[in-house]
């Protein structure tokens, strides 16, 4: 069972610019008594999400939409475990697996083999665990004896296949996905459909941001739409895209 | 604020002891990394540390008159250890900073690069230390049980060592000059603890005998220096490493649970 609350949730980023950033002019700061006060301290601060609250159960299947910067990275970051919100409470229970960055941790000198391996680690699989696996990665990824060189002889759409065939072979309770993964050649997106609607349909929870119409009204039954940090809308698929997209 | 950070630093690290494989695979990837497609690989550091053992060894000591047979040793292992203690602390330093990329995206623990980063200088560490029981060899010194000892001793020097990475890492995360200063204290420390120079050399006033009983890394290294050179370490030098450890921490741990969600806004 999973299930994530927000709960008047607040992000700010500091910008340290080089009056904090470094540690020697804070004690000289100190020493000469100057600079006292709040506000004082030269530091610009973005406040990237405010006010935010909602509550996710089993069977949600929510979109998050809104224009560029409106904070739905951001919210995909939070709710991946990344940032801890600056206020404001927020409750994630249910393993997390996030398909936003499928080629972190890639090492492009060694082979995809190995690669399938440090990505799996990455993953939280143990080395057993992959190795029952590999055999059904490395069929999916269709790379066959490709997958013993080094990551640097593949083409950008290679990398991207095995990139794919090892980051899906988690099955999350909690998925997240920035835009639907199109991943390879025409007879490759086959197979990638299939997966990812395999990965959403056993997810108990699927937060995916988007700006295609089409995407949000086919895989979700409830849409967040985002503007400036705040949450300006949320409900049900129909509503919010008529009001977002226009029609 | 007490216990709250504590049980947090604990959680932490806990999960990140228990992920342990993905440390050492990362780890010993970055070795691998370093050396691809060269032959010796690895074993150039071992090379690379001979050559300068012998050559300070020569030089060094002609000028400080000592017998080769019991300053070589005392050389190679010092340099050895040394090598490890301040890699270790100046990558330390960057612990956190250098892996911006996947702590901005999956949400490992955090001790996690930590570990990684110890393991990597433990590995390095074992293609130098083949240099000293050559170096041993070549001066017929004797086998005996004593040089078990210090692997006690490493074990306590690798305690100290992990709380000081981690405090440091945290510290520089949000204050970036800080790398700057540890490398300069670590120059210092490097002529200020006896690792070129013999502390028998030393004239025995009271303001020497400070000098090595206030330095902390002086007690850590011989724990482990001085049983491979078939001495037992003073009482002192293990009093002032655990002691050095407990507090350490103690205070590393508070200090981490209370910044640790700061750490990711940080970077």
């Amino acid at each position: 069972m999973a299930s994530i609350v927000f709960d008047n949730v607040l992000v700010d980023f500091p910008i340290y610019n080089s009056n904090t950033r470094s540690l020697k002019n804070k004690l000289i700061q100190v020493a000469t008594g100057g600079q006292l006060g709040s506000d004082k301290h030269g530091r610009v601060v973005v406040r990237a999400l405010e006010n935010i609250s909602f509550q996710l159960k089993d069977g949600d299947r929510v979109g998050l939409l809104g224009h560029n910067g409106a904070g739905k990275s951001t919210l995909l970051r939070l709710l991946g475990g990344v940032y801890e919100p600056t206020f404001g409470k927020s409750t994630i229970i249910g393993k997390i697996g996030s398909l936003i960055d499928i080629s972190l941790g890639i090492d492009p000198e060694t082979t995809g083999r190995d690669n399938i391996y440090i990505r799996g680690a990455l993953l939280g699989l143990t080395r057993s665990q992959v190795k029952v696996k590999i055999d059904e990665i490395i069929d999916f990824s269709e790379l066959g004896d490709f997958v013993d060189m080094p990551l640097r002889t593949y083409s950008t759409g290679m990398h991207m296949r095995l990139a794919f065939s090892v980051s899906t072979i988690i099955r999350p309770e909690i998925l997240l996905m920035d835009e639907w993964l199109s991943v390879g050649d025409e007879s490759f997106q086959h197979k990638v459909e299939n997966r990812l609607n395999d990965l959403v349909s056993s997810a108990k929870i699927l937060v995916i941001a988007s700006h295609s119409k089409e995407l949000l009204l086919k895989t979700c039954n409830r849409l967040i739409w985002l503007e400036h940090g705040r949450i300006k809308m949320d409900g049900t698929p129909e509503t919010i895209s008529s009001a977002y997209f226009g029609h | 604020m007490c216990l709250k950070s504590l049980k947090i630093s604990y959680t932490d690290i806990s999960n990140s002891l228990k992920q342990f494989h993905l440390a050492a695979l990362l780890g010993w990837q970055d070795v691998r990394q370093r050396y691809r497609r060269s032959v010796l690989g690895p074993f150039w550091l071992t090379v690379s540390m001979g050559v300068m053992i012998g050559t300070i060894g020569i030089v060094f000591g002609q000028i400080f008159q000592s017998p080769m047979q019991d300053f070589l040793p005392f050389l190679s292992i010092g340099l050895v250890l040394w090598n490890f203690i301040s890699n270790t602390l100046t990558e330390g330093c960057v612990g956190f900073i250098s892996s911006e990329a996947i702590i901005k995206q999956l949400p490992i623990p955090l001790f996690i690069h930590i570990l990684r980063l110890i393991w990597r200088n433990i590995i390095i560490m074992t293609h130098n230390i083949v240099i000293f029981p050559i170096v041993l060899i070549i001066y017929h010194k004797e086998i005996s049980w004593i040089p078990l000892i210090s692997i006690p001793g490493f074990f306590l020097l690798l305690l100290n060592l992990i709380w000081m990475v981690l405090f440091l890492s945290v510290l520089c995360a949000r204050y970036r000059d800080l790398p700057q200063i540890v490398t300069s204290l670590l120059l210092v420390m490097f002529y200020l603890t006896p690792i070129m120079w013999m502390p028998s050399l030393l004239p025995q006033q009271n303001t020497n005998v400070k000098l090595l009983i206030l330095n902390p890394f002086f007690h850590l290294m011989e724990i482990v220096k001085a049983p491979l050179l078939g001495n037992l370490p003073s009482i002192l030098n293990w009093k002032v490493s655990i002691m050095l450890g407990v507090f350490g921490w103690l205070v590393t741990m508070f200090m981490y649970g209370h910044y640790k969600r700061r750490i990711a806004y940080w970077l």
